[in-house]
């Protein structure tokens, strides 16, 4: 699990901020990312329509919910699929692991939906072996760490790091050749993939009209996952459902475009039940853990509903400007950047999340990029106004309340525009702000009083 | 064409030489400009922070002071609060009597730039100022408003002045309101990465639509004693 909390938000970025290596690695990955997923939008000439279409299906399916996933339930199960209705995190684990109590070894697949539920952790604790095969995810699997990106989970270390990790970790010769650090990725992981009894993938697409489980990958470690061994656990979240299987046509445009900046993923895998006759393909066994942990809450609400239309393509991520310079850990979540900061709370509850929607500038470059088109700025606004009367500190909620008199009243907003005035010589008003800045100081004739004279 | 000028509390208070240069460019263009005494703030500090009792407190007080006027626009020398003003609706969205004057006044307040051009039409303001500069885009004028050509066709229109674009002209300059003093050591982070792409683009002034961002970039020139100013379109415009 991530070992950095939201509560302390503002310590956890203050040393990133000072992590030299880790912000020439974010420079580098996000601006590459950010480039490519431009170039890649306008390589389409109804990118606009794309969204707004991508939207409407999302909007539709998020409306009509409980009707597509008894379709999409029923369907799958006509194919042979076993399909499990998890309530939350626990439910959901505990269903894995008795499915997979008697297996020895057991490969898996990025999944941010099992980050969520820190599958891993149940696993571990349940006596069984599990590889992460995703080369990203088996890096912060030897390293111990968590992914601090939607789809780039080592985004933030640098390739002489993980040569590192690959010495100190398999004993592999010190090289930091990307093409051989990748080979020897390689070369342990397919040992594992033969030995595997379980494959767990997460799930990108359910088709409700086929009971169909698209996932799309790069790495073909996904492809393995779901075929080799006897068995494949793809755990879903609730809202992943599409009507259509032609509605596949819009997503599938733009989430590699958005994710990576790729016209197409290199994989993308199509699993529709068991294997059967005649094209004797897929698992023996398919097991679909549907995953709800908030997600129905969420879909309550008609302003906040609209977060579950993600696609978690994290481009949001790369366009932020916030996450840009501290990275995914220090937002202490499993889902960081814009998105992780909006729906984090919703799913968790405010408690102990409450500064995130505050780690935001409300720039709006999230909104811009986002495939879906989903307000975040505005949903973080939303989270902000349910926050701040509840857990806003008692000098801020003063302050404000000192503010609305003020600015209600000429009288009151003028005199304290003279006080200010005087105030300001005396001691620094902003501390906060005049440590890497230097503070404006009042003019001492206010606008008002010019226009008089 | 008769104008209400939205100072904006910040001008009012810190900065009031962009309030002014408003007023000369209006009256420039033939505007007839007044301006209400009465005018506080936008609300955006509290509706941004979370603390919409208080927002919306100030909001109607906004809208009842700004109905009254019988100037045919309200004119703004920033994105950010305009926008604010728009967003109007959204406090109100339970409340169908103030959301119809919220949107009444909505519809008539515009930001400068956005007001010479796709109001009246104007493209040269007969400004003149010498040397060489560029345009940050201000994050809520820009993708709240939609504002990007309005400032950079009245620049370019700007006699004996050298207009170069910013490289990532439309990123953050990481002010964001409240977010300036909540998170300082992100929010200066992010200025950085504006601070070298202006350093980079060898200019005396950089303009933009909005007090606050210009409150941001300057403050760390300044500290960081740079020589480059950080200048409001509208003092651009008025100069001669």
């Amino acid at each position: 699990m991530n070992p950095l909390s939201s509560e302390t938000f503002g310590e956890n970025a203050k040393a990133a901020l000072a992590d030299v290596q880790l912000r020439g690695a974010l420079k580098y990955a996000t601006s590459l990312f950010g480039e490519r997923r431009k170039e890649a939008a306008e390589g389409l000439s109804n990118w606009e329509g794309l969204r707004t279409q991508a939207r409407a299906i999302k909007d539709e399916a998020l409306l009509h919910l409980d009707r597509y996933l008894e379709e999409f339930v029923s369907n799958a199960e006509a194919c042979g699929a076993q399909v499990h209705w998890a309530r939350d995190a626990a439910e959901a684990n505990s269903i894995i692991c008795r499915l997979s109590k008697d297996a020895r070894t057991i490969v898996k697949s990025k999944s941010m939906t099992t980050e969520e539920t820190h599958l891993n952790h149940a696993l571990e604790a349940a006596g069984v072996q599990v590889v992460e095969t995703d080369l990203g995810e088996y890096i912060i699997q030897l390293a111990e760490e968590t992914p601090s990106h939607i789809i780039a989970p080592a985004i933030h270390k640098t390739r002489r790091q993980v040569a590192d990790l690959f010495t100190a970790e398999l004993g592999t010769p010190a090289t930091d050749d990307i093409a051989q650090l990748t080979r020897i990725a390689r070369t342990t992981l397919r040992d594992r993939f033969a030995a595997a009894d379980v494959g767990i993938s997460g799930v990108n697409f359910g088709v409700a009209e086929t009971g169909t489980i698209v996932i799309v990958e790069n790495e073909g470690n996904i492809r393995l996952t779901t075929s080799v061994p006897k068995m494949h656990i793809a755990v879903m979240g609730i809202e992943k459902v599409v009507p259509r299987f032609a509605d596949l046509d819009v997503f599938l445009k733009l989430l590699p475009r958005s994710a990576t900046g790729q016209r197409s993923s290199t994989y993308q895998s199509f699993i529709t039940g068991v294997k059967r006759q005649p094209t004797a393909e897929g698992p023996e066994e398919l097991h679909i853990v549907l995953l709800d942990n908030g997600r129905s809450r969420l879909l309550a609400h008609p302003v906040t509903r609209q977060s579950l239309a993600c696609l978690r393509c994290g481009a949001c991520l790369n366009a932020c400007p916030v996450y840009q310079q501290i990275g995914g850990h220090a937002y202490g979540s499993v889902y960081p950047g814009p998105i992780g900061a909006v729906i984090t709370p919703q799913l968790m509850g405010i408690e102990k999340t409450a500064q995130l929607p505050y780690a935001s500038s409300l720039c709006g470059a999230c909104r811009e990029v986002c495939p879906v088109k989903i307000d975040i700025p505005r949903l973080l606004l939303h989270l902000r106004s349910e926050i701040a009367p509840r857990k806003g500190s008692t000098t801020e909620r003063l302050a404000f309340k000192m503010w609305g008199r003020v600015m209600t009243s000429p009288m009151l907003y003028k005199l304290s525009s003279i006080a200010g005035r005087i105030v300001q010589r005396v001691i620094p008003i902003s501390k906060a702000w005049t440590k890497g800045r230097d503070l404006r100081p009042i003019e001492s004739k206010s606008f008002h009083e010019l226009w008089n004279d | 064409m008769k104008v209400s000028l939205f100072v904006t509390c910040l001008v009012d208070q810190l900065w009031t030489s962009i309030g002014l240069s408003s007023v000369e460019v209006l009256r420039r263009v033939g505007c007839e400009v007044e301006f209400d005494k009465r005018q506080t703030c936008c609300a955006q500090p509290a509706f941004n922070t979370g603390y919409r009792d208080e927002a919306r407190q100030v909001a109607r007080r906004f809208i009842s002071i700004f109905e009254e006027s019988k100037a045919d626009a309200i004119v703004s020398p920033s994105g950010s609060c305009t926008a604010m003003v728009h967003h109007y609706p959204e406090l109100f969205a339970d409340d169908p009597e103030w959301l119809e004057r919220a949107q009444k006044v909505a519809a008539k307040t515009h930001e400068l730039s956005s007001f010479l051009i796709r109001i009246l039409k104007v493209e040269d303001v007969g400004a003149s100022w010498n040397g060489r500069l560029t345009w940050h885009d201000a994050c809520h004028g820009l993708r709240d408003l939609n504002i990007k050509s309005e400032p950079r066709t009245l620049i370019r229109n700007v006699r004996g002045a050298e207009f170069v674009e910013l490289e990532h002209a439309d990123a953050c300059c990481g002010f964001g309101g409240t977010f300036s003093v909540k998170y300082p050591e992100i929010s200066v982070a992010i200025l950085d990465q504006k601070i070298e792409a202006i350093d980079r683009a060898g200019v005396q002034a950089v303009v933009s639509g909005d007090a606050s961002c210009l409150m941001q970039i300057g403050g760390r020139l300044s500290r960081k004693g740079s020589k480059v100013r950080a200048m409001h379109l509208a003092e651009l415009l008025a100069s001669k």
